[in-house]
Formats: structure tokens, C-alpha cells, sequence
């Protein structure tokens, strides 16, 4: 089993950050939404240096959604920034008429995903918002997984001309993928190759996923990692290339088993090559107050919940 | 730019267009769409610079959007009749394969359409948003919006024009089609937007004008005036008085004809209403 250093501890909202603000000095078509949680998605240092290129709409994410749209005819490619729950379930129609069906080139960008969000609670804990946002044609679906993929995402979606939701979270995480590395939309990551099963992991989990390489590597299994940082357009021969080797598969995500990565995964792999799959995502519930760290725990997204579903997962093979 | 008597010869014909194409299909939203065809008119024939060689990012010069798409069928007419595509195209209307969709949409790629409505409310915040784009790209020119007066009773409308007013953008004319009708009866009886909508709107920043947007005198009068009062820190906001199914007879004054088409006899007696000026398609 490879292993990763950890570079630091990190908030992959603060990636998002860091590459507007990047944005901000590469491409002047870029500009930049935000309904009252500046701080929230690190939007300052846009801001500072573009203001002109800022537009504050209050607490009126609906509204952002219908200006986003209009702001792309003239050429601009806006970048909306507020809670995952405020980007997605509170503004489904906006962004279905005004941005999908419309073909608009804006930038969904949704910070305090999931169950990591922690004490603020349910109401706040979006774990649908990848299902809501993978059903819309035209929408592309990204989930980075630490600091340095959210900024390179950032960056990359500005290169992309179209909808795309990207998804990033609260809390400090390790960061480990290469400072340098690419972000190309739709191509997943090889992180270890393995034979004995296929753990494809999303975001927050892929670290987790690593934690559970090197425990199923002391056990004697061999397990292959990729991280699928892209959900829509999924990684199908990369994934159909993965399980025709291991045999099985187990699946990653801060999100419901309903509409997340791991049901796009079992619907390619039914009607491609059916084969046994084990989830780890929370089972049609809605989250609670607690520490991030907590609640991942209660609701069994760790390391040690991939390890069982991948021994589970092989022992389907038989 | 046509004058006034050209401007009533292509009302008249767009208005035939209309109740063409509904009955066509026995569908489609034949009330609203007589009702606005006098001020549509205006806006693609005399009011808006624009241009029919369609560019979506309509640089240097006017943007029109419908926020009440169900009124579709009078906005293809402006289209088709002002050059932006065959006007034999109308008879594609609501069938399947065509461009000219129920409601307005982009994904057929019709020359003339940079938004899709139809879910309503949302119009405004879309043109707010192309009108921000116009001042970011040092283009003079405006945005137009027409809005319904039902559609008013949706919340993001609200968003929209708070937004507007705290972000001065004065580059914006937004039009509501005050019928007093929506598909469950009036407006006032199904939920009171009030009567004092301008009072609402004052109170919300926007400066008010009103027009009769059957009478070519006043929507040109009015429009100028609009025109003439952009750049000055404010959105403005015109109350259009109208009457749904205008000037058929027997489709006026109710809220019957907001989504019915005529059938053969309804549509006989309606078009023999309107003189057939510029050739049906």
C-alpha cells in the first residue's frame, strides 16, 4: 500500500478560496456571487483585489442563481458561493430552468457539505445535494477531496464552458494530493493499485479510504484506491478497468446511498458488468448536531466502516 | 423604425400568428399573448436596438427577456416577423422536433431566445444580471424585461428587485402586464397583489411609469421616457394596463382565454377581427 505524506491540515473551502482568488488575477471574466457567508467560503481575497467583480445578494439565494445566469450573456463566467444546502435544494428550480436547461456557463460552488459541517445540525447538513445535482442534464458534478484538488478544481472549472457544481467542505483535512497536480473534469485517480477489491472514494472519504488501504494491507488484502473527484461525467472505463481486476467494489461518500456516487456506480456496473458492491454513505437519514469527527463516527463514514464493507464486499466475490 | 400605422398593421398580423398557432395544437396561451402583442410589437419594430443576425451575447446592443414564457407564441411571432428566423417556422409551434417549444428555451439554439421561462419569477433576476453584465463591459445599452402581473406573486420577483435597487442597476426596464388575470380568476381575488403595486415598487427604489398598452401614443411616449430615465441610479418599472385576448371580442375581460385555444369556429370569428396585413405564414 503507497504511501501519502500529509502537506498540512486544511479546509478544502479555503482551496476554493485560493483558486478564485487566483481566477481573480488569471481571467478577468470571471466574477463572483455570494449570499452574505463571505467569510464562510473564503471569498475575501476575491473580493479585496476585484470588487467590481463582486456582487453581494443578501440572503436571497434564489435571486443569485437567476443574476448568475443573466451575468454569463456578455461573457462573463460567474462563481456563486453559499452553503451546499442554499446552492442546491433551495434554489432546484433556478438553477434547473435558468442555469441547466439554459446551458449557462456558471459555477456552483458549495461549501459546508454533509455531515462535516457538524454542531449547526440537520438543517445545514446537506447529504442530497449530489443526487439533486447529478439528475440535471448539462450539469457537471465535482467533490474534491482535499485542499489542493478544491483549488485545482476551481481553477479548471473556469477552463469548462457549462454548469458545474462543486461541492467542498468545512472542516480542516489532510491534504496530500501533489501541489502541482492537474485537475482534468471527468478523469478519476489511480492512488494504489490493488487486485483484491475497488474502493472508489469521493471527497472527505478518500482520505478515510487511504486509512483503510493500510489497515486491509496488514490484513493481506491488497486493495485499489481511486478517487473519483468528478461524478457526472463519471469515469466509466476507469471504474469498468478497476472491477474487471478486483472483482468487487466498495463505495465512499459524505452523502445519502439515494443519489450519490455510489448509486451512479451501481447503475454503470449493473448494466455493464454486475458485480458485488458494498456502501458506505448514510442510509436514508438526515444528520444531527455534533463534532464533525462524531458524527462521521455515528453515522459510519471512517475508515474502519470501509474496511468491513470491503471484507464483506470479497467475501461476496465467493 | 415603423411608425404608428406600420406598428398597428404588425400587430395586427402578429396577433393572427397567435391564434393561428394555438389553434394549430389546440394548446398554447392565446389570453396573455393578444394582450402584449402591442407592446412586443413595439419593442422589436421601434423601441430596441437589436440585432436578428442572433448573437447570444448580445454585445452592443438592446436584450429583451420574457419572464411570463407561457406567453411564448406572441414573442415567436416578434421574432419570426423581425427577422430572426422564417416566419413559415411559427406553424412548428408546440409539435414535436421543433425549435418554437411550449415555453421558451435555449437548448434548440432558436435565434432570438437567451433565456428559458416558463417556470415563472425568474425573469427579473436574469435580466438584473444581464444588465450587470452590459455595465461590466462598458455597453450603453439596456436590458427590457416583461413580466406578468400574477407572476408578481412570486417570492424571488422580491429578491429581485431589492437586488436591483441596492446595486443601481439602471440600465434595467422592467414591464409588468397588468391584465388583472391568472388562470384561477383575477388577481385580486386568487391573491390581492394590491393596488397599490406601485406604491410597493416605489417603496423598493424603482422608479414608476404607466402606460395603456393598447394605445401606440403611449407605449412609444412611455418607452422614450423609460429610455430617457435609465442611467440615473435607478431600475425602472412600467405598469402596462392591458386586457387579456385584446382586441378578439369574445376572449376580452376574462381570464377564460389564458391557456385555451379557439377551436375552428372560435378561431373564424376572431381572425376575421384582425386584417391579415403582412400575409399569414
Amino acid at each position: 500500500m503507497k504511501t501519502f505524506e500529509i502537506q498540512n491540515i486544511k479546509d478544502t473551502r479555503s482551496g476554493f478560496g485560493e483558486g478564485l482568488h487566483e481566477l481573480g488575477k488569471q481571467n478577468e471574466r470571471v466574477v463572483a456571487l455570494c449570499a452574505d457567508l463571505i467569510g464562510s467560503l473564503k471569498m475575501d481575497a476575491f473580493i479585496k483585489d476585484n470588487p467590481n467583480r463582486f456582487f453581494q445578494v443578501g440572503i436571497a439565494e434564489a435571486n443569485m442563481m437567476g443574476v448568475a445566469a443573466g451575468l454569463t450573456i456578455g461573457g462573463h463566467i460567474p462563481f456563486t458561493g453559499t452553503f451546499a444546502n442554499f446552492s442546491t435544494g433551495r434554489v432546484y428550480d433556478q438553477i434547473r430552468q435558468s442555469i441547466a436547461y439554459s446551458n449557462k456557463n456558471v459555477k456552483i460552488c458549495a461549501s459546508h457539505a454533509g455531515l462535516t459541517l457538524g454542531e449547526d445540525g440537520a438543517t445545514h447538513q446537506i447529504l442530497e445535494d449530489i443526487g439533486l445535482m447529478k439528475m440535471l442534464p448539462n450539469m457537471v458534478v465535482i467533490n474534491p477531496c482535499d485542499f489542493n484538488q478544491t483549488k485545482a478544481a476551481t481553477m479548471a472549472i473556469a477552463d469548462y464552458e457549462g454548469p458545474v457544481y462543486l461541492r467542498f467542505g468545512r472542516p480542516a483535512v489532510p491534504n496530500f494530493t501533489p501541489v502541482d497536480q492537474k485537475f482534468e473534469i471527468g478523469k478519476a485517480l489511480m492512488l494504489n493499485e490493488g487486485t483484491d477489491v475497488s474502493i472508489f472514494a469521493t471527497g472527505h472519504l478518500v482520505w478515510k479510504a487511504i486509512e483503510a488501504g493500510h489497515i486491509l494491507a496488514e490484513k493481506g488484502i491488497n486493495a485499489e484506491i481511486i478517487n473519483i473527484h468528478t461524478i457526472k461525467p463519471l469515469d466509466a472505463s476507469a471504474i469498468l478497468a478497476s472491477v474487471a481486476k478486483t472483482g468487487c467494489a466498495v463505495t465512499a461518500e459524505e452523502h445519502q446511498m439515494n443519489g450519490g456516487l455510489g448509486d451512479s456506480i451501481c447503475q454503470l456496473l449493473a448494466i455493464n458488468n454486475p458485480t458485488p458492491v458494498e456502501m458506505v454513505a448514510v442510509n436514508d437519514s438526515f444528520g444531527e448536531s455534533g463534532t464533525p469527527d462524531q458524527l462521521m463516527e455515528k453515522y459510519g463514514l471512517t475508515a474502519n466502516a470501509i474496511v468491513e464493507k470491503a471484507l464483506k464486499v470479497i467475501a461476496r466475490k465467493k | 423604425m415603423a411608425n404608428i400605422e406600420q406598428l398597428q398593421a404588425i400587430s395586427s398580423q402578429m396577433r393572427r400568428d397567435v391564434l393561428r398557432m394555438v389553434h394549430a395544437v389546440k394548446s398554447g396561451h392565446p389570453g396573455g399573448s393578444l394582450g402584449c402583442a402591442d407592446f412586443l410589437a413595439a419593442l422589436y419594430f421601434h423601441i430596441m436596438k437589436h440585432n436578428p443576425s442572433f448573437d447570444m451575447d448580445a454585445k452592443e446592443e438592446d436584450v429583451f427577456f420574457l419572464s411570463n414564457g407561457h406567453i411564448s407564441p406572441i414573442f415567436y411571432s416578434a421574432l419570426a416577423r423581425s427577422g430572426y428566423f422564417e416566419v413559415s417556422e411559427l406553424s412548428t409551434f408546440r409539435k414535436l422536433n421543433s425549435r418554437l417549444q411550449g415555453h421558451p428555451a435555449t437548448a434548440e439554439h432558436l435565434p432570438g431566445i437567451r433565456m428559458a421561462s416558463g417556470s415563472l419569477g425568474q425573469g427579473v433576476s436574469v435580466a438584473a444580471g444581464a444588465a450587470l453584465a452590459k455595465k461590466l463591459n462598458g455597453d450603453k445599452n439596456l436590458v427590457y424585461v416583461l413580466m406578468g402581473d400574477g407572476e408578481i406573486q412570486e417570492g424571488q420577483n422580491w429578491e429581485a428587485f431589492m437586488f436591483a435597487t441596492h446595486h443601481k442597476v439602471d440600465n434595467l426596464i422592467v414591464t409588468i402586464d397588468f391584465n388583472g388575470q391568472q388562470i384561477d380568476g383575477s388577481t385580486q381575488k386568487v391573491m390581492g397583489i394590491g393596488a397599490d403595486i406601485e406604491d410597493k415598487m416605489k417603496a423598493f427604489g424603482w422608479k414608476v411609469l404607466h402606460m395603456d398598452g393598447h394605445n401606440f401614443e403611449s407605449i412609444l411616449a412611455t418607452m422614450e421616457e423609460a429610455k430617457n430615465a435609465t442611467g440615473k441610479g435607478q431600475p425602472i418599472f412600467i405598469m402596462m394596463k392591458t386586457e387579456m385576448g385584446y382586441p378578439v371580442d369574445f376572449m376580452m375581460g376574462s381570464h377564460k382565454w389564458h391557456g385555451v385555444a379557439p377551436n375552428d369556429a372560435e378561431l373564424a370569428n376572431a381572425l376575421s377581427q384582425l386584417p391579415e396585413t403582412l400575409g399569414d405564414y
